[in-house]
Formats: structure tokens, sequence, C-alpha cells
């Protein structure tokens, strides 16, 4: 059985000039494996990811024929059902450490707090657990990482800690959203591989959220390509690169490439039925 | 001769009593009319070169030479119509209380040049926007049309040399491809001489014909464009940055139908 099923999810917002619809109908299954969605700014991709969690709020609406995770059904769970199941079964590694850490309290902090609040455990356990799950996202000096604000680490490290803290409920899904676009070329195959192991290791769902096709070709098992609120294609990864699709193709296309011919690189052609 | 000539550039920043050099000891040097990439990760320097020439960080030690002249401090207005700079992130670079006119027409209006109104209206042209956007505010605009007025405020006062900052790594990949073609055009119609940071090798590759290659402030390697396509790089660091870089992974993009 898939571990979560979505059919027809829409996602509407109320504005004055009428409602604008962010997600419409987009309907599919997932396994362990991993899944990757790609778009533009204002795809949908984003509001697709938290719409799961039920992280939309007012205006915001979130309907659906069918959203069930693991036998729930999460469109009918009240909210104390949803917190029960948000970060311990289900987790979402948020795009930016600078704004989603808390600023003012040290990361040693912030990750025990959970534990501590949710699992009932003493502080040492708490802090054992604290150090493990950093030293599963490789950081080499856990006992100094603890101890500091999130002002004073890096990018790379910033992201490291929200992946360590998201890990540490080991939950069954984790959405990952744009967890690598503020990070170098190659902390971002680090951060990759870390994740990468802990889906193999733990059998755990993950939904990777990028606007890079590229790096989600090479990353997932799965690729769902939005546009426009839709998913226009969605195909193997390894079939990336004979998309059918005319988005999909512009999007590979439109991108330079290394020693790639010097002429104008082709544009995103968006007329089209799918383009509505 | 070079254009642009920097010989043993040294910054240094000191904050809470910590020494930290942000650029220790790079030499470079731009020919006219040609475009020379800086890349790296972050923390190794790239922005702090160009942010050195305009007078935007401390220079600490070594020269920078425009036209064999050294550069003066304060930079003054004759650097100002020879060097431009366009930032990376157009949400944060433009005057969020300014109109698109006024943003374009204060360059004008500090250097005394006549006709503004048609110098707007024809920089608009250039960038390719409609010059019903002359009236706007930044927030009326996406983030590609942000850095096209960026561009067309760096040219307004016609310099030789652009600095681009990342000029595109804020945006979407298909928005990157048309601003990437307009720097390219007006680069060809202007014989304007480019200096370009990025950290995606792909974009320098695109973009320069020669590619500075940094890592903690260093230089590692220079590289012409013909070695970086062959993977002719010498040293480790210079081939693992290639080798992370993800368009590598990927085979030929040539479709069915292409």
């Amino acid at each position: 059985m898939s571990l979560l099923s979505v059919k027809n999810l829409r996602v509407t917002f109320q504005t004055e000039t009428g409602p604008v619809e962010a997600v419409r109908g987009v309907s599919f299954s997932l396994g362990r494996e991993r899944l990757g969605i790609v778009g533009e700014s204002g795809s949908g991709k984003t509001m697709t990811g938290r719409a799961l969690l039920r992280l939309i709020r007012p205006p915001g609406k979130i309907e659906a024929d069918e959203m069930i995770f693991d036998g729930q059904d999460l469109m009918a769970a009240s909210e104390r059902q949803m917190r029960a199941l948000r970060g311990r079964r289900i987790a979402m590694v948020m795009q930016d450490p600078k704004f989603s850490l808390n600023p003012v309290m040290t990361v040693g902090a912030q990750l025990t707090e959970g534990l501590r609040q949710r699992d009932r455990l003493g502080r040492d356990d708490a802090r054992k657990r604290a150090l493990t799950a950093l030293d599963a996202v490789q950081i080499r000096d856990p006992e100094r990482v603890m101890a500091a604000y999130p002002h004073e680490l890096s990018g790379g490290m910033g992201q490291r800690v929200m992946i360590a803290m998201m890990l540490i409920p080991e939950p069954d899904l984790l959405i990952a959203d744009e967890p690598t676009s503020a990070l170098d070329v190659t902390v971002q195959a680090e951060v990759l591989s870390i994740l990468d192991a802990l889906v193999r290791d733990r059998g755990m769902g993950l939904i990777f959220i990028s606007h890079d096709l590229r790096l989600v070709a090479r990353f997932c098992d799965r690729v769902m390509v939005m546009y426009k609120g839709r998913v226009v294609e969605e195909l193997a990864a390894a079939d990336l690169m004979a998309a059918q699709h005319p988005y999909t193709r512009g999007l590979l296309n439109c991108l330079p490439r290394i020693g790639g011919p010097r002429g104008p690189l082709p544009g995103l052609d968006r007329t089209g039925d799918w383009a509505e | 001769m070079s254009l642009i000539e920097i010989e043993n550039l040294t910054v240094t920043f000191r904050s809470n009593g910590q020494t930290v050099r942000a650029v220790e000891g790079v030499s470079l040097k731009v020919r006219a009319q040609e475009s020379y990439g800086l890349v790296g990760e972050s923390g190794s320097g790239k922005s702090t070169i160009l942010r050195a020439i305009c007078g935007l960080a401390p220079i600490s030690g070594g020269v920078i030479r425009l036209g064999g002249k050294t550069i003066p401090t304060p930079r003054g207005r004759d650097f100002a119509r020879l060097v431009q700079m366009v930032f990376q992130d157009p949400y944060a670079s433009l005057h969020p209380r300014h109109t698109i006119d006024r943003t374009l027409s204060e360059p004008l209006a500090i250097h005394g040049i006549p006709d503004s109104d048609t110098r707007v209206m024809r920089a608009l042209d250039d960038v390719g926007l409609p010059r019903s956007f002359r009236f706007r505010y930044p927030h009326q605009l996406s983030g590609g049309q942000r850095q096209r007025v960026a561009i067309a405020r760096a040219l307004m006062l016609e310099p030789g040399i652009l600095l681009l900052d990342e000029p595109t790594s804020a945006l979407d990949a298909s928005v990157q491809a048309e601003v990437l073609n307009l720097l390219n055009r007006l680069r060809v119609e202007r014989g304007l001489t480019f200096l370009m940071v990025s950290h995606d090798l792909a974009v320098i590759d695109h973009m320069c014909d020669r590619v500075l290659v940094m890592q903690n402030g260093r230089a590692v390697e220079e590289l012409a464009r013909e070695e970086l396509a062959g993977a002719k790089m010498t040293t480790a660091y210079a081939r693992s940055l290639f080798d992370a870089s993800a368009d590598r992974m990927l085979g030929d993009v040539e479709g069915p139908h292409a």
C-alpha cells in the first residue's frame, strides 16, 4: 500500500480580486521512495507540500477528493490529530535556515525542545539524542554547534541542523522544500547524500521540492513537473531526458551547460493548451 | 593592454578584534571587451573583489588599475561613468519607493546629462521592458523584470565595464536564460567588458572567456573556456567544483524533435 495518496488537491486563496487557485487538482501517490516536485516560482510546488501538512492559513483553503497518509484521512483529521502527525510522522524541512530557526535560542535548545516536551526525555538523554542527530548529518563538531546560535552557523550548517531536527522523531515522510537552494554546489552534494542515506537506511518516503530540474533528476526516483498549479508531466527520473512535454523540455533546454553552445539560450515557449 | 588590472589585492575586515582576510593576494587581468568570470563557494571572496573595485570594500594591500591608471579613492564621477555594478538580489538593489523612471534618471541628473526623457525610454527598450513600466514601482515587477531595470540603471551612464555580482542566481531557470541572453546581446552591441561573479560553473562557462577559480580568499586556478569545457583543470579544488556541477550529471539534452 502506498504511504501517501492524494487525489485532486486544490489550494485556493480568497483575495480582493476573487479567488486565486495556487494548486489546481494535483493527484499523486507516494511509496517509500523519493519523489521530486519541480517547477518555477509560483507553480504551486511549495503550496502542495504545505497542504499535505495542512499548514495553510485562512483565507487559504485546502480541498481534496482524497488525502490519505498511512491509512489516515488527512482531510478529516482534527487539529489535534494533525499536531500528532506533524513532526512525528510527517516532517518538513524549510527552505531557508536563516528564517526557519529561532534566532534567540541556541541550536541545542531547539534540538532538544521537542524531545523534552513531546517525548518527555530527561535533559541528558535529550542532549545525547540531539548530538547523535547532528552526527548523522555529518556535523563534525556537534558540541560546538549545540552551543551556537543560528547566526553563528554558515548556511550549510544551518540547513543540516534543520534536517537533523526534522529527523529526530524518525518520521515516515519527509517533505524537503528547496533544502539545498541556498547552498554551494559542494555542500549541496553532501546534504543530498545525507538525505539519500536516510531514505535508504530508514525506509523513509521523501518529497523533494525544487526549482532545479537537473538536481531533482539526479537525486529522485520519480519527477513531477508543475506549472501554474497543475502537474504537466510525471515521469521516472531516468527518463527525464526523453521527456515529451514542451514545458519540461523548455525547462531542460534553457539551462546553460559547460561546454555547451555559446548562442542565445532558448526561451520557454508558454503557448499551448497546457499553459492555460 | 589590459583594461582592468588587479595586482596582489588584499582585503581585510576587522570586527570585534578579529581580523578576517576576505581576499588575499589575488591578481588578475581583464582585456578590453573580454568577459571574465570569478567562481567559487560562498566566502571565497569573489564578490569582495567586485566590491573592492567599486570602493565598497577596503583595499588593504595591492593595486587596482583601470586602463593603466590606479583607481582614485574616493572613486568619483569619472569612475562611475566607466564602471557600473549589477547586484545579486533585484529585490534589495532597487529603491522600493522610487519609480523605475526615478531610478533610471537619477544617474543622469547627478552627471548633468540632458535628454533624460528620451534616454530613459531608450533604456527601457534596450533591456526589453515595455515603456508602460516607466512609472511603476519595483514591487509591481517580477524578479526578472527588476533585474532588467537594474541592468538598465547600470547602463544609463554608458559605462565600458560592468561588474556583475551573481546577476541571475535569484531568478528562475527560464528567466535566467532571458537575462543571460540580454547581457550577451548588450555586450556585443556596446562592446562592454564584463567581470562576472557566479557560483554556477555552467553560467560562467556560458558567459565568460576566462575564469578564475577562488577558494578562501585566494586564487586557485585560472582557466580559459576551452580548458574548462575540456576538463583540463590541474587543481583538485577546481575539479571538485566541476564534478559537483549539476549539469554534468545528465547526458545530452538534445530532444527527439531538436
